[in-house]
């Protein structure tokens, strides 16, 4: 290892990533709109909801229920008389889903042989919403028949929800860090991977390892801007999520550049892992893409919670670094600086990074052939 | 004079491919060492395993006493090394790139003064090195690379194709350069496509299909063919008709247009009672001619190929009416404030072949795409076969064939999907598409190859598909686009043999190319520079305008240059300004 030479090609990488406006962009411009499309873009939350509710009895009961949906303040309801109409409106999307409160509603709740029922029907073609608007429909009703109990007298269990870390089941708040994994698998790999790439495509690999330089040096001369850019990121995006998406940050700063630059290490080694595989810009970049960004997504737990997904899934999901640092920064933005839940996810990484770097050293010739 | 670099029965594999077979040479330093053969012959392989850049599969090498396998960084320290298109950093300055190179190289600060200050004035690059590398000319970018491989004075310095796209007058002038390096008691070794380079070395390793088939001093080979080389002039009738008889006479191994003659390479001294008669039927004179370095290499690979062209034997006259195919009129193209074509000129007769020559970056490819209606010019005007490329560009383009670089077919599909694919294209239906397609395969034998994929194919069965796929609708005029850079000879003349056939038949030919004796096969060539055409005539009126009494026999080359030099352009000083 050759200091000088080491110090020649990182400032080389770093004249070429001045004057290259992509590098730039990926690492300024790229977090805050991608912050921008994930904090609003993608809101799982389930307000103002618009359904129907059909009355079809006008029993005092079936009134009552009826005003206890209005006033939900999570739901914006549109009451009918008659099915039909709404049905429609399902269709059509105009409503997310639609209550029936039924005729013998009334007689129903004054027997005591028989349960008192309402119908929801929900838009099955968005099953995410359907399941939430079909859930707070049922617990309006189901708040409603509590109350109901014996007249005026309180019921004997009483429950009072708290929801943890995020009291307002915000989801900009739980995505707004997983955005953050976003960009940085972007300059971690995808970025690192092409530069590579760039290299070999333009020629000037061949020159460079012609040197005295090792292929050593020629990937610390990589590896190292980017991990600084990757940080430099990091730092971007948390300024963006507290500042302009008011996530609160009860971890320290400290914890989460450290939490970001352990991350680094598995994902600067899939890019480096890639390049070495392909030689190509446009394969690299694919590559990267295929196995670095779209999992981050998709199988990471950012925007479906794993617990859901199928088995195999599952087991797959282990071998995404991004999975645990989405949750590494959930733990660090919403709970704080929690070694207790942080180190097995940081232990994860490290173990991965050390996979991807082992991997790339066994495969990555000095030589051409 | 000690050894550079020696070889021992070095070979190397690719899983089944052959790419080197136990090459063994002394390279002598103190020399320019040609690395000469076609694309595919193994040049940038040896070049990669001297500069220790892969292992060999068999044998030994050792540079400057460092061996390859056992040594790499020992032989990274003493080579300096320029990759196929320079090794540069574009997108960094001219004194950005030297600094790199002299950090990896670890030279000292006052070293590397005197060298960059050296090397400065040497390669003429002193007044741009603020300037990034990708906006320098060809020329100059050739020399920054070479100014980058020698920083540290090194001992061997390995030049991979060091000339291509370069234009003529910068190539001389690296050639200046390089000579005095040796001069120095350096070992260069330059690796070259170029024939005409290789006569310009000390010595030669001659390489085809991963074998070497010579190694010494060029002039040695050339000279095993004394008395056997000819010059055929003062043809009355058809030259190229006379060639295509004179190919097929037994006794003669290989022949070529230049000019207005022919020129001959028979197998044993003196000509034939077969060859005089013929040549009596033309009245042409056969008188004996120095060879050429070109001349030997085709007669080391076992002589040329025949004259007759099947395709032309067997095709149909094309026929149209109007003497002039293709004509322009200030025909001019620019990209932004970048002038690529400037108010070009010229018209070209029914069954010519025209040439547009100059190098790379010069406009022919612009002014072409022009003519072929790939480009809408900025202003002036172009017209195939009478019709306006720019109001009626599909009628045009129906009359035209097209012949991109590198031969454009589709790996992923087998050759007769590729027929079948051009022909429709083209506008061929049904039965006359089925009835081409046939006769293609026929003419060119691809027949056994229908089924295949065009990346497998043997080169010249690729030039072959890719002219079908460009005649499959009868074109008038024929566009080439650089169609024979890096073949070989023999392929290359297979080549001419077709066309030279087709313009029998009324075709007329269009062809760029930056091999400059490649152009002796025109009729008419127009010398494009810096944009601008710079003349048009014959090859022989061309060559004829830089005759002098030093330079008795000038070469096209030589015409380019001293052209270049008579308009009082510096090249590089142009652009500069």
């Amino acid at each position: 290892m050759n200091g000088r030479r080491l110090r020649a090609m990182i400032r080389k990488e770093a004249w070429q990533a001045m004057r290259d406006p992509s590098t730039l962009l990926a690492t300024f411009l790229f977090p805050p709109l991608l912050l921008f499309l994930f904090a609003y873009g993608v809101s799982l939350d389930v307000k103002d909801v618009r359904i129907g509710l059909v009355l079809e009895s006008d029993g005092p009961h079936a009134r009552e229920l009826a005003a206890a949906y209005q006033a939900t303040p999570w739901l914006e309801v549109k009451p009918v008389r008659h099915g039909k109409q709404l049905e429609r409106d399902l269709v059509t999307g105009k409503l997310a889903a639609y209550v029936v409160i039924p005729q013998d509603f009334d007689a129903a709740m004054e027997s005591s042989l028989r349960a008192a029922q309402v119908q929801i029907i929900t838009d099955g073609s968005q099953p995410n919403s359907a399941n939430f608007t079909a859930s707070y429909a049922r617990g309006v009703f189901g708040n409603w028949l509590a109350q109901q109990g014996d007249g005026a007298a309180a019921p004997r269990i009483q429950l009072q929800q708290r929801f943890w870390f995020n009291p307002e089941l915000e989801s900009r708040q739980v995505l707004a860090p997983g955005a953050i994994a976003m960009v940085m698998t972007m300059i971690g790999t995808i970025l690192t991977a092409m530069v590579i790439a760039r290299e070999w495509e333009r020629g000037t690999m061949e020159a460079l390892l012609a040197t005295p330089a090792s292929i050593t040096e020629v990937l610390l001369s990589k590896l190292l801007p980017y991990f600084v850019l990757g940080m430099l990121a990091i730092l971007a995006c948390a300024f963006c999520v507290v500042v302009i998406f008011s996530v609160p940050l009860r971890g320290s700063l400290a914890m989460l550049l450290l939490t970001g630059a352990i991350f680094l290490i598995p994902a600067l080694g899939q890019g480096l892992f890639i390049s070495t595989l392909f030689r190509s810009q446009f394969d690299a970049g694919e590559v990267a893409l295929l196995t670095s960004f779209l999992p981050a997504i998709m199988l990471s737990g950012f925007v479906f919670e794993i617990e859901s997904m199928p088995q195999p899934v599952q087991w797959l999901t282990h071998v995404i670094p991004a999975r645990y640092f989405i949750e590494a920064l959930q733990t660090v933005f919403l709970v704080g600086d929690s070694w207790r839940s942080l180190w097995p996810d940081l232990l994860a990484l490290l173990l991965l990074g050390g996979l991807l770097f082992a991997l790339t050293f066994a495969k990555s010739q000095i030589r051409l052939d | 004079m000690t050894v550079g670099i020696e070889l021992e029965e070095v070979g190397k594999r690719f899983g089944e491919c052959e790419a080197l077979s136990a090459v063994s040479a002394h390279i002598k330093s103190g020399e320019v060492t040609g690395l000469v053969g076609p694309d595919g012959a193994g040049k940038t392989t040896l070049m990669r395993i001297m500069a220790a850049l892969m292992t060999p599969t068999s044998g030994r090498a050792r540079v400057a006493g460092a061996d390859v396998q056992d040594d790499a960084a020992g032989v990274h320290s003493l080579i300096g090394y320029m990759p196929q298109r320079f090794g540069l950093y574009e997108d960094l300055s001219v004194r950005q790139n030297l600094n790199l190179y002299a950090d990896l190289r670890g030279l000292g600060e006052a070293q590397r003064r005197a060298s960059h200050d050296r090397l400065l004035e040497f390669t003429g690059l002193a007044p741009f090195t603020g300037r990034l590398a990708g906006a320098l000319s060809g020329g100059m970018k050739q020399k920054l690379g070479l100014a980058c491989a020698m920083l540290a004075a090194p001992r061997v310095l390995l030049l991979d194709e060091p000339s291509v796209g370069v234009d003529p007058v910068s190539r001389r002038e690296l050639w200046r350069m390089v000579g005095e390096l040796a001069g120095d008691g350096m070992t260069v070794v330059w690796s070259t496509a170029y024939l005409d380079e290789a006569e310009r070395c000390d010595e030669v390793l001659l390489l085809n299909h991963g074998r070497l088939i010579y190694s010494g001093q060029p002039a040695q080979l050339t000279a095993t063919l004394a008395g056997r080389s000819y010059l055929v002039t003062d043809i009355q009738g058809d030259r190229r008709r006379l060639l295509t008889q004179v190919l097929e006479l037994e006794g003669v191994r290989d022949g070529v247009i230049q000019g207005a003659a022919l020129r001959l390479v028979l197998a044993g001294a003196g000509p034939s009672n077969a060859l005089r008669n013929l040549l009596a039927d033309y009245r042409a004179k056969l008188q004996a001619a120095p060879p050429r370095f070109e001349d030997a290499f085709v007669d080391l690979l076992g002589g040329g190929p025949g004259g007759l062209s099947v395709l032309a034997e067997k095709m149909d006259d094309v026929t149209g009416t109007g003497e002039i195919t293709v004509r322009c009129r200030q025909l001019s193209k620019r990209f932004g404030r970048f002038t690529a074509a400037d108010s070009v000129s010229f018209a070209v007769r029914r069954g010519e072949i025209f040439g547009l020559l100059g190098p790379n970056g010069a406009g022919k490819s612009t002014t072409f795409k022009m003519l072929c209606g790939l480009l809408k010019p900025s202003a002036g005007s172009a017209e195939v076969v009478g019709l306006d490329l720019r109001h009626a560009a599909p009628a045009a383009k129906r009359q035209l064939g097209y012949m991109a670089q590198k031969f454009s077919l589709f790996g992923l599909l087998s050759v007769r999907q590729n027929l079948d694919f051009f022909s429709g294209v083209y506008g061929l239906q049904g039965e006359q598409r089925q009835r081409r397609i046939e006769e293609m395969s026929e003419f060119f034998d691809l027949s056994p190859y229908l089924g295949q994929s065009p990346e497998l194919l043997p080169l010249g069965f690729k030039q072959r598909l890719a002219l079908a796929c460009a005649l499959m609708h009868r074109p008038q005029v024929l566009f080439l686009d650089e169609p024979t850079s890096g073949v070989d000879p023999i392929t290359r003349r297979e080549f001419w043999t077709h066309i030279t056939g087709l313009v029998q038949r009324g075709v007329t030919v269009m062809v760029t190319t930056h091999f400059m004796d490649e152009a002796e096969y025109c009729d008419r060539v127009a010398l494009v520079n810096r944009a601008r055409l710079m003349a048009l005539d014959t090859p022989d009126a061309l060559k004829a305008r830089v005759a002098s009494p030093q330079l008795p026999n000038p070469t096209m080359e030589d015409a380019f240059v001293h052209l270049v030099a008579a308009e009082n352009v510096l090249p590089d000083a142009e652009v500069a300004a």
